[in-house]
């Protein structure tokens, strides 16, 4: 369950204040899936780092599941990251002298979770995901969509409750792009919550719920039933 | 984060770019075996002295005429005297003190020793039997100078190895006649090569009772005394009875400085000791470098990997995990920078002591130990600052790569 109340976010750009954010409202029931949408500069990626604790609100509250997490010190809210959040990105950050599985545990590791453990949570996501054969390459002799099928596996080893997801399917061509799309929406049929940015319209539609912005505003909430509960 | 993670992380991350990795290696290690190397050789040094003061005899306490004075010059010397001597009578009366082992006096000069149409310019020695036993001297054939009374001056000579070779090649010397300045004498034996020692060479002199020796210069006094003490812990007592007993015997006059050989010793001891710290000191400064260069590398690395930093933000490490897998890597390198530079410095050491047998070259452990402290420390001391700027990046920028 996530709920915004009031966000602003600006920036200082010189000396002049830009707010790329301005009085966001916005609640998340656990295992909706939202497609953000907006042209660039309309603020979907500042709230997208927003709702995984990578930045913080100039004001306003971010509840996460009942508690306030934007009063978290640095270190708890790194936290929350790692046991309630994973990150998708559209250059897939994957870390090139890792192989796919190490790139898998990666959180793991850093969570402190015993080797055991990891290994048999990486073989198993390596064997849901097709990516068998692949394990021990590194991230430059695999394709974009095994890429982003590796990033995906590492953003949901440690089983989050959200999947944040920064135009997943932008570096890939159509065919695979869906394809990674359709390995996400089934996340979302487990019961994560899914936030994805993106410019793609064709793409956007296929959330149940859009979000429109511009200008750091909400310019649209709309489900696919045609609801709108927009302001 | 686990201690083992940590460090199979950062390995990886220093194989990842080899080549930066190596020449970080290869400055620690200059440094650390520049460390290693030079205190060898100033140990080396130390000890050197150190064994040519013990192959001069062990207990030893010297008695020299005359005093030396803290300042000034001495009156004396501007009037022509001399301190007074020391004669053969002092040098037995010394032997009353029951910390004395044993005395052998000591008169020096040079002169000619001929034997057939040979001749050459010797250094003269005049002593007694027990020289033999107080300098630690081997004799290679026949006999040393006879024992008996002190003042008696026969007409007998030891000759220096290589003296022997000079005037008699290989022929037996023992029992010819040569003649050492106006006066003959009969060879009853020759000196081990024993090669140098403290700048004197014990193979191109000759021995002759003291008696003789003096006869031979027209003088009576000694060049020196050389008292052995009964044991190491006899040696202060010596000295003061020495002291005592010759002061009482020149009036009251303190014109005799006797030293200990271990006074010496300390004194030489103190100064190459120094010696060796500086020249550590100087080559730490060199592992200081590295540390500096350590920093750089790091500083460069924190740029190159900002994009990986933001990722490992965003999958939910907090700072100090950051800070600690630069830690890691910084200590790494500086402990693999110290093993290459130990092997390195060791083996440095070993070629020259390969090189210049007779130093007895070896890296003493306090340097081996502060060079690998000081590689460690500067090494994880200059990595706190781009660790520190690697854990406070902005993830959001981080991960944009900027």
């Amino acid at each position: 369950m996530i709920v915004l109340e009031n966000i602003n976010r600006s920036f200082l750009v010189g000396d002049q204040p830009v707010a790329a954010l301005r009085d966001i409202n916005l609640s998340l029931a656990d295992g909706e899936y939202l497609s953000l949408m907006g042209p660039s500069g309309s603020g979907k990626s500042t709230l997208l780092n927003l709702l995984g604790l990578l930045d913080r609100p100039s004001s306003g509250t971010y509840l996460l599941d009942g508690g306030n997490v934007t009063d978290l010190s640095d270190a708890q809210q790194a936290r929350v990251r790692s046991e309630k959040i994973g990150f998708v990105f559209q250059s897939f950050h994957l870390v090139p002298r890792l192989s796919a599985a190490q790139n898998i545990e990666l959180p793991m590791m850093l969570a402190g979770i015993p080797v055991a453990e990891r290994q048999h949570r990486v073989a198993e996501l390596v064997a849901s995901y097709g990516l068998r054969e692949r394990a021990d390459h590194r991230p430059d002799q695999l394709s974009g969509g095994q890429r982003q099928r590796v990033a995906i596996a590492r953003a949901t080893v440690m089983n989050p409750a959200i999947l944040l997801a920064d135009e997943p399917t932008g570096n890939l061509d159509r065919a695979t792009g869906r394809e990674v799309l359709r390995l996400l929406e089934q996340l979302t049929e487990r019961g994560i919550t899914l936030v994805m940015v993106t410019h793609d319209a064709e793409i956007g539609v296929r959330a149940p719920r859009q979000l429109h912005m511009l200008d750091g505003r909400i310019l649209s909430d709309q489900l696919s039933s045609d609801q709108s509960t927009a302001p | 984060m686990k201690f083992a993670d940590i460090l199979h992380f950062a390995l990886g991350s220093l194989r990842g770019s080899t080549v930066r990795t190596l020449l970080m290696i290869l400055a620690m290690s200059i440094g650390v075996a520049a460390v290693v190397i030079l205190t060898a050789l100033g140990e080396g040094a130390r000890r050197y002295v150190v064994n040519q003061f013990a192959s001069l005899g062990t207990n030893l306490v010297i008695v020299l005429p005359g005093r030396t004075e803290t300042a000034g010059i001495a009156p004396g010397m501007l009037l022509g005297q001399v301190a007074r001597e020391i004669t053969l009578d002092d040098a037995e009366a010394v032997l009353r003190s029951n910390a004395v082992k044993r005395i052998a006096p000591l008169t020096i000069g040079s002169a000619t020793l001929s034997h057939d149409a040979l001749n050459r310019e010797v250094v003269v020695l005049g002593s007694t039997h027990h020289l033999l036993e107080v300098r630690h001297m081997t004799l290679g054939m026949g006999s040393f100078l006879p024992q008996g009374d002190i003042h008696e001056s026969t007409s007998v000579i030891v000759l220096g190895k290589k003296i022997q070779q000079e005037l008699f090649g290989n022929t037996s010397a023992l029992g010819q006649w040569v003649r050492l300045g106006d006066r003959r004498f009969r060879v009853i034996g020759v000196m081990a090569a024993q090669g140098e020692s403290m700048g004197f060479n014990t193979d191109e002199i000759v021995i002759v009772p003291v008696a003789s020796a003096h006869q031979l210069f027209n003088t009576s006094g000694l060049f020196r005394i050389l008292i052995e003490a009964k044991n190491r812990d006899a040696i202060e007592q010596a000295k003061h009875d020495a002291e005592t007993i010759l002061f009482a015997r020149h009036a009251g006059e303190k014109d005799v400085t006797v030293i200990t050989q271990d006074a010496v010793l300390a004194t030489f001891d103190r100064i190459l000791t120094a010696l060796t710290l500086a020249v550590g000191g100087i080559a730490a400064i060199s592992l200081a470098v590295a540390g500096v260069l350590i920093m750089n590398v790091m500083l460069i690395a924190v740029a190159q990997r900002v994009k990986e930093i933001g990722l490992l933000k965003a999958l939910g490490a907090p700072s100090t995990q950051i800070r600690s897998l630069f830690f890691a890597e910084a200590a790494l390198l500086s402990s693999i920078g110290s093993m290459m530079g130990l092997i390195l410095g060791y083996a440095g050491s070993l070629l020259i002591g390969q090189l210049y047998p007779s130093l007895p070259v070896s890296p003493p452990w306090w340097a081996v130990l502060a060079a690998c402290a000081t590689a460690l420390t500067t090494g994880i001391l200059f990595s706190v600052w781009p660790a520190r700027r690697a854990a406070q990046l902005d993830a959001v920028a981080a991960l944009a790569g900027r």
